[in-house]
């Protein structure tokens, strides 16, 4: 296997980290200490890791409503993640963004997103900047099977294949966009097939296998580098959680559930690894014990911050703006 | 600094030459920004220069992969604008008429607009919006709007309307060097007119109105081409003997809005109309009659009056669209309201 022991290890802790902040996250929700919607990106660790161990701080990636596996997986703080979903002033956004916007520009995190389909533009935009600098900096545009239907999902990669950019789409098709099923909202039931009548190279990969998402991004990252333009990669995996937190999840059968959670991701990385001898149990295991140590000390940093000063509301909506005119027509209240 | 002639339409193709010139991450992308993107044929290089002709000549200057011709994928270049002012550029985006904001709006308000304050103020957005507003082109109703308002309503968002050659250069400039998204408002009906502009760098802050006549009786407060509207109003009082001396206030910037300038003007006139093209619900025009009602109530001599467009799209039938946009006549009927 061409890949290194480094990356092994870094692989397992990022797949870890996310299951177990998404674990955590889960449980506290349920105890009412969460405010707000999240939506939980367990089940699908495998594609954020896969891709992102290709990525370095330099490049971009565009996330989604679903955007934590994301951000651990390119490197955002976890601690500042945490904070800023408990809407502290020490999260990565001040508490201005929530789960739902987490970014690191500074990582090249561009944002998580509400808006389905928000992505694919902004992915060009970022791709393009590195074309006209002439930088080998590529940008990942991660979206769901539900904004494959849509126009700005299309409107990206038409514009990428057009302008030859250094962006990779990659598709995480969980089987369902809130309660629907791409057997009932993709017509021609092909993701990945959309993309070749865009002139791009597409393939459809098990989004289970970490180490075969990595090999397929890592061509697709070097044909980018190398200015050969966009690649769209669907990778086909699953979420364990419902669409959010405190959804009933009445769509789907306990024995699909099931039947994914025997092929989990980690479970399976475990195996391959161990089986072949790359890494050892005491590897792991010490992996395993590390993260739990991050992940309490990422809730105590969120429980012991600080609520954002009131005064903040009016801050970071320009570079520069009379301050009056935020609250104007009015005296702002004390 | 020096001063020659020249159109609203060469003034703002001489302030993108100036900052292209000056910044090398200032890009231009659009619509046939330079038309015939396909060809290496040189008689097609720039066969359009943009709908108006407001971008000829810079591909020429610039080349192709700063002057980008873009599909027909407003939602798609619009949003590559906005990545690409989060990854360090400093793009231009052309849209060609502001209507068509309805087919990339979310990639406007909820992407370029929300970023900055979503990420805690980790991002900056330094992205211009160069669009078109304006009626009389018997343009019909989706290429005809004025619709600024909008846009000025949504945080995060800068909007500027300039109604002279010389204040489209100076805003233009500082649009593209200002670290927010900033809606740029050309009016089409303005591209020919002609007026003083000074050569080489010249930038006017955002946020400040302009007083284009003085006047001691009302405060005429205007936007865009009804600047002009209000100044033939004004002079015909003067002419014709009413004894009326009108102020007339350019906006020029709407978002942010120099309400010292207004607030000044309503304080020494008592009097005040507002002219704006744009739909009269939620407006700049009802935003000035607020201003005035919660801060200069007590100078007001008189009932602010608001001189529109109608609460209805821009028709076609030259008889209907003529109707539609205000006229010399109306400002004059409402200004003698406000003496009541």
């Amino acid at each position: 296997m061409d890949i290194n022991h480094d990356k092994l290890l870094w692989m397992y802790k990022t797949m870890r980290s996310i299951r177990a902040f998404e674990d955590q996250l889960h449980t506290d929700f349920a105890a009412g200490k969460i405010p707000g919607f999240v939506h939980l990106y367990a089940g699908e660790e495998a594609v954020a890791t896969g891709v992102c161990a290709n990525l370095t701080d330099r490049d971009y990636i565009t996330s989604t409503h679903r955007g934590h596996g994301h951000c651990i997986a390119k490197g955002v703080d976890i601690k500042e993640m945490m904070a800023e979903i408990h809407g502290k002033a020490t999260g990565a956004c001040k508490g201005k963004g929530g789960s739902m916007h987490i970014a690191d520009v500074n990582k090249g995190m561009l944002g998580a997103n509400g808006i389905v389909g928000g992505g694919p533009p902004l992915a060009c935009g970022a791709g393009l900047t590195a074309k006209l600098k002439g930088t080998d900096q590529v940008t990942v545009c991660f979206f769901g099977d539900g904004a494959s239907n849509q126009g700005t999902t299309m409107e990206g990669l038409n514009l990428a294949g057009v302008w030859k950019l250094p962006v990779i789409f990659v598709c995480e098709n969980n089987g369902y966009a809130e309660t629907t099923s791409p057997q009932y909202s993709v017509s021609g039931q092909d993701i990945a097939a959309r993309a070749r009548g865009f002139g791009m190279p597409s393939v459809a990969i098990d989004g289970l296998d970490v180490l075969a998402i990595h090999e397929a991004v890592r061509e697709a990252v070097s044909r980018a580098r190398r200015g050969d333009g966009p690649t769209f990669i669907e990778a086909q995996t699953y979420r364990y959680y419902g669409h959010f937190e405190g959804d009933t999840v009445k769509y789907r059968d306990k024995d699909e559930e099931e039947q994914y959670r025997s092929r989990d991701c980690l479970l399976r990385f475990r195996g391959v690894v161990l089986e072949h001898g790359l890494l050892t149990q005491a590897e792991l295991d010490a992996i395993d014990a590390d993260v739990k140590k991050t992940i309490a000390e990422a809730v105590a940093f969120a429980d012991s911050s600080p609520l954002p000063d009131t005064k903040e509301i009016l801050t970071d909506v320009y570079v520069s703006f009379p301050e009056k005119e935020m609250w104007p027509f009015q005296a702002a209240p004390a | 600094m020096s001063e020659r002639i020249i159109s609203y339409r060469e003034a703002i193709n001489e302030a993108l030459r100036l900052e292209m010139a000056r910044d090398e991450t200032v890009i231009l992308m659009g619509e046939d920004v330079t038309g015939a993107p396909h060809s290496d044929e040189p008689d097609h290089l720039d066969a359009w220069g943009g709908v108006f002709g407001v971008t000829k000549g810079l591909v020429q200057e610039f080349g192709r992969e700063r002057v980008r011709d873009t599909p027909i994928t407003e939602s798609g270049f619009m949003g590559a604008g906005v990545g690409a002012a989060a990854t360090g550029l400093r793009p231009v985006v052309e849209l060609m008429f502001i209507g068509f904001m309805g087919v990339c709006l979310d990639q406007v308000v909820n992407q370029a607009a929300k970023m900055r304050y979503m990420f805690g103020g980790k991002a900056k957005i330094p992205l211009t919006v160069r669009t078109t507003i304006g009626a009389g082109f018997r343009a019909a109703a989706q290429h005809s709007d004025s619709i600024y308002s909008i846009f000025v309503h949504f945080p995060g968002l800068k909007v500027v309307a300039p109604a002279t050659p010389a204040d489209a250069k100076g805003l233009f400039a500082a649009a593209i060097r200002d670290d927010d998204p900033v809606i740029f408002c050309e009016n089409k009906i303005l591209l020919d007119t002609k007026g003083p502009v000074p050569e080489g760098e010249y930038v006017i802050p955002l946020g400040k109105a302009d007083i284009k006549r003085e006047g001691k009786d009302v405060t005429i407060v205007a936007i865009s081409n009804m600047v002009n509207v209000a100044l033939k109003a004004a002079e015909q009082m003067a002419r014709n003997g009413d004894g009326i001396s009108a102020e007339v206030v350019d906006l020029r910037s709407l978002s942010p809005l120099d309400e010292e300038t207004v607030l000044a003007s309503i304080k020494k006139t008592g009097r005040l109309v507002v002219v704006d093209e744009d739909n009269p619900r939620c407006s700049v025009a009802t935003d000035i009659a607020t201003l005035a009602a919660t801060q200069a109530i007590e100078y007001l001599n008189g009932p602010v009056r608001l001189v529109t467009a109608p609460h209805t799209p821009v028709p076609f039938s030259p008889a209907l669209e003529d109707f539609y946009v205000p006229t010399p006549a109306r400002v004059v009927n409402a200004v003698r309201e406000t003496m009541i």
